[in-house]
């Protein structure tokens, strides 16, 4: 939940008032926010007048953190403080992070997630993300001069569970209340598909520093469907780099490097990338520790001779996705490029040689994924009159299964499966008198369990003792909106809800968030108690209005005694909002939601016998 | 047992009426989706979630012409038991076998392309053949063999798809 405050405690704000919200692209290489003023996208620069920032934190001290520009400029001084590039770490463990031996950090390898020691003490690459968020989250809340009340920021499409539930965890530490996870292709296909009007199926290829993804989206009136998507959540703009890094070495015969001359090279790796995207050769000279000098010249001939198999690694997932929609090349309508990666000349021409036309750039590819997420941020936030705002379907992008007999995956959920979605599964025990299952989830699309992600395993207790085989637990998956996954589990025969202990294979434990909450308020000096208040103030409020909203709607849906009912629990959380105790707001936010179950559900059936009214009249 | 088709205003049928399903979908997601309910109170956006995953469900199986048959034959009262009766006439036995051999000697995109392409052709006059059991005749269990044909036949389309991959 975010830190929100209202102006005046106990006072609405105009009933018509937008509400600020932000669209966040969190990038491997660089971040941004951004907004919609007056019906237009915007994105919001620093006081210095710079749109990006570049996703790169130093822990200064103990207690100083670095964000942005500043941790650039030092980050070959500090290499072991100044993480760069830390979406890669997102959800992931030790033995996943490829190239680990190049990156000159102390890693710890946590149960889980891997940790980093810095001078500030041990981080996730959860609490590194939350700073670079919570930075966007100051720099937008000074430029709209007024507290944010939602984001959406964005994840590539090809991001496993565990990652996206790491970036969310990310944003809530940040203060941020995180409306949705927006997958990055889709964020472009929205900014790109209102700007130009476009109705058709388009592909859009995004190769941003860290992470490749394509998805296939089938656009039409108000409508923007994923129909399929595909991608390498391990292959980006770095990859590039790290190529380029490796030929100097080699080159110019370096000995082994210390932390600090990686570092420097890297740096050079990159601006030798960039510099060729527009001149045929770029010079690379650079001074190491040990006294030896860089002096080469690398060709545009040489450069895309030394990443050909990387450009060509990102045409595998784009057939896949093409074959997953059922759909060829012909078919296409358009292909939109997003990521700064996409800027090289051997990526733009091997694309429009795959799918035999120019690829689409008129949107800038670092700003495009932001922009689209600020324009969904607004539609969420309820700014956009119903029939001017649009849907948006978007899919899983790897299956969801469990493990079987013989370490063999069962799928539940098939990828490219339109979300929310949910499948339930019934287990039966093989021993007399069995209280307890193991349930083991995994994400991906190998048959063997050992080659797929583990996200977690679920312990079943408190199951009544039967005969083997008698017992039915039914096992219910559900993924959300974010793309996020939950369980839960119950005995049919007996009726006997069984609990479900989560160990979370990856990503944090509820536990491990709260305590990275508690540390970025210690941080900041920010008091906890005050915090939580203006969190169920906010949520209060915000409940308050829905709740009015709907009755004013859709009163003639419930008794008037229902409706009472309902206006009491207005009215009882409505008096302890000015109040001091968070506690008994919460308790009070609890009934009313409880009291509107039933009239949620009846909206709900509502809405659609009216969506299927109006379609009926309106074919006739 | 619930009826897919009802929830979206739809006759049961196997033949799809133009892109009805397609717009009714749209416009139920347009009323019930998450994304309609994100600054609203847990009870709407718990609703919206059970209502979407269901309707997405429904969609999903109406769209796939198999799992579209055997909702139909199940409303029917009867059960297309892909998993029990697994008994087929020899010729198509003969004919699926043929179809595996070719594509394991398949090594190359274009064989794939023109197996797929038989592929389709096949599994559209297939459709045809369900739609004409179901619709017009009323032949159910008739149908049910179909139903297995088909269903056949999209195993060896991922057959297919899987190949492709081991080739990339």
């Amino acid at each position: 939940m975010a830190l929100m405050q209202i102006s005046e405690p106990g006072m609405s704000p105009e009933p018509h008032q937008a509400r600020l919200a932000v669209g966040i692209d969190l990038g491997t290489t660089n971040s941004l926010v951004a907004t919609v003023r007056s019906g237009v996208p915007v994105v919001l620069p620093d006081a210095n007048g710079r749109p990006l920032l570049p996703s790169i934190v130093r822990y200064v001290d103990s207690r100083k953190v670095e964000v942005g520009y500043a941790a650039q400029a030092r980050q070959a001084d500090d290499p072991k403080n100044t993480i760069v590039s830390v979406k890669r770490f997102m959800g992931r463990g030790v033995k996943d992070v490829v190239h680990l031996e190049s990156a000159p950090y102390d890693f710890v390898d946590a149960p889980g997630m891997l940790q980093l020691r810095t001078v500030a003490g041990v981080k996730s690459p959860v609490e590194v993300s939350s700073e670079i968020l919570r930075v966007l989250r100051e720099r937008a809340e000074l430029s709209l001069q007024g507290n944010i009340s939602g984001a959406v920021i964005t994840v590539p499409a090809y991001f496993d569970d565990a990652q996206r539930q790491a970036t969310k965890d990310a944003g809530r530490i940040a203060g941020l209340n995180v409306l949705r996870l927006l997958n990055e292709p889709t964020a472009a296909a929205i900014a790109y598909g209102l700007e130009n009007a476009s109705e058709g199926i388009y592909a859009v290829y995004d190769l941003g520093g860290g992470t490749f993804d394509i998805s296939i989206l089938k656009l039409s009136k108000g409508v923007f469907e994923v129909v399929s998507t595909s991608g390498d959540s391990m292959l980006g703009g770095d990859d590039f780099d790290q190529r380029v890094f490796c030929w100097i070495a080699e080159q110019a015969k370096l000995a082994p490097l210390g932390a600090r001359d990686m570092r420097l090279l890297q740096v050079k790796a990159r601006e030798a990338k960039e510099y060729l995207t527009l001149h045929g050769e770029a010079a690379i000279a650079a001074k190491l520790s040990t006294g030896e000098f860089v002096d080469l010249v690398l060709s545009t001939e040489t450069f895309c001779g030394i990443t050909q198999t990387l450009v060509q690694k990102t045409l595998g997932p784009v057939r896949k996705a093409l074959r997953d929609a059922g759909l060829t090349v012909d078919e296409i309508k358009g292909v939109v490029m997003v990521g700064g990666a996409t800027r090289m000349p051997q990526v733009q021409r091997a694309v429009g040689e795959f799918f035999r036309r120019d690829p689409l750039n008129n949107l800038d590819p670092d700003k495009v994924v932001a922009l689209g997420a600020a324009m969904q941020a607004n539609v969420l936030a309820g700014n956009k009159p119903q029939g001017e705002d649009w849907l948006l379907l978007d899919v899983i992008p790897l299956s969801l299964g469990i493990e079987t007999m013989g370490g063999l995956t069962e799928k539940i959920i098939p990828r490219n499966t339109t979300i929310p979605a949910g499948r339930a599964q019934e287990f039966t025990t093989f021993k007399d008198g069995q209280t307890g299952m193991s349930v083991h989830v995994v994400q991906g699309e190998r048959e063997l369990v050992s080659d797929c992600r583990s996200l977690a395993r679920f312990e079943l207790k408190g199951i009544p003792p039967m005969v083997a085989g008698a017992a039915r637990i039914r096992v219910a998956f559900q993924v959300d909106a974010d793309g996020l996954l939950s369980v839960s589990a119950k005995e049919n025969t007996s009726g006997v809800e069984a609990s479900i202990t989560v160990k979370p294979s990856y990503g944090l434990a509820d536990a491990d968030v709260e305590r990275m909450l508690r540390d970025s308020f210690d941080h900041a000096r920010e008091d906890m108690h005050a915090r939580a208040l203006a969190e169920q103030r906010v949520d209060g409020q915000r409940l308050i209005e829905a709740t009015r909203a709907a009755l004013a709607a859709d009163e003639g849906l419930l008794s008037s005694q229902e409706k009472t009912a309902i206006e009491t629990a207005v009215a009882a959380l409505e008096r302890l909002l000015p109040g001091t105790d968070h506690r008994k707001i919460k308790q009070a936010v609890e009934a009313l939601n409880r009291a509107t179950d039933e009239f949620a559900a009846r909206r709900m059936d509502a809405g659609i016998k009216r969506a299927l009214a109006g379609r009926k009249i309106g074919s006739l | 047992m619930q009826n897919h088709f009802e929830l979206f205003g739809l006759t049961p049928a196997f033949a799809l009426q133009g892109d009805a399903l397609e717009r009714s979908y749209r416009d139920i997601q347009s009323k019930v989706h998450p994304d309609r309910f994100a600054h609203a109170g847990d009870a709407e956006r718990r609703a919206s979630l059970q209502w979407t995953t269901r309707v997405n469900e429904a969609y999903r199986t109406l769209k796939d012409p198999v799992q579209r048959a055997k909702h139909l034959l199940e409303l029917h009262g009867v059960d297309v038991a892909f998993e029990t009766n697994t008994a087929m006439p020899p010729e198509f036995l003969m004919q699926q076998m043929e179809l595996r051999e070719a594509l394991e000697a398949a090594k190359d995109a274009p064989a794939l392309d023109a197996l797929r392409k038989d592929l389709v052709g096949e599994k559209r006059s297939m459709e045809k053949a369900i739609a004409e059991a179901i619709d017009a005749k009323k032949d159910y269990d008739g149908a049910a063999g179909l139903v297995r044909k088909l269903q056949f036949l999209d195993r060896l389309d991922e057959e297919i798809n899987a190949a492709y991959e081991e080739i990339e």
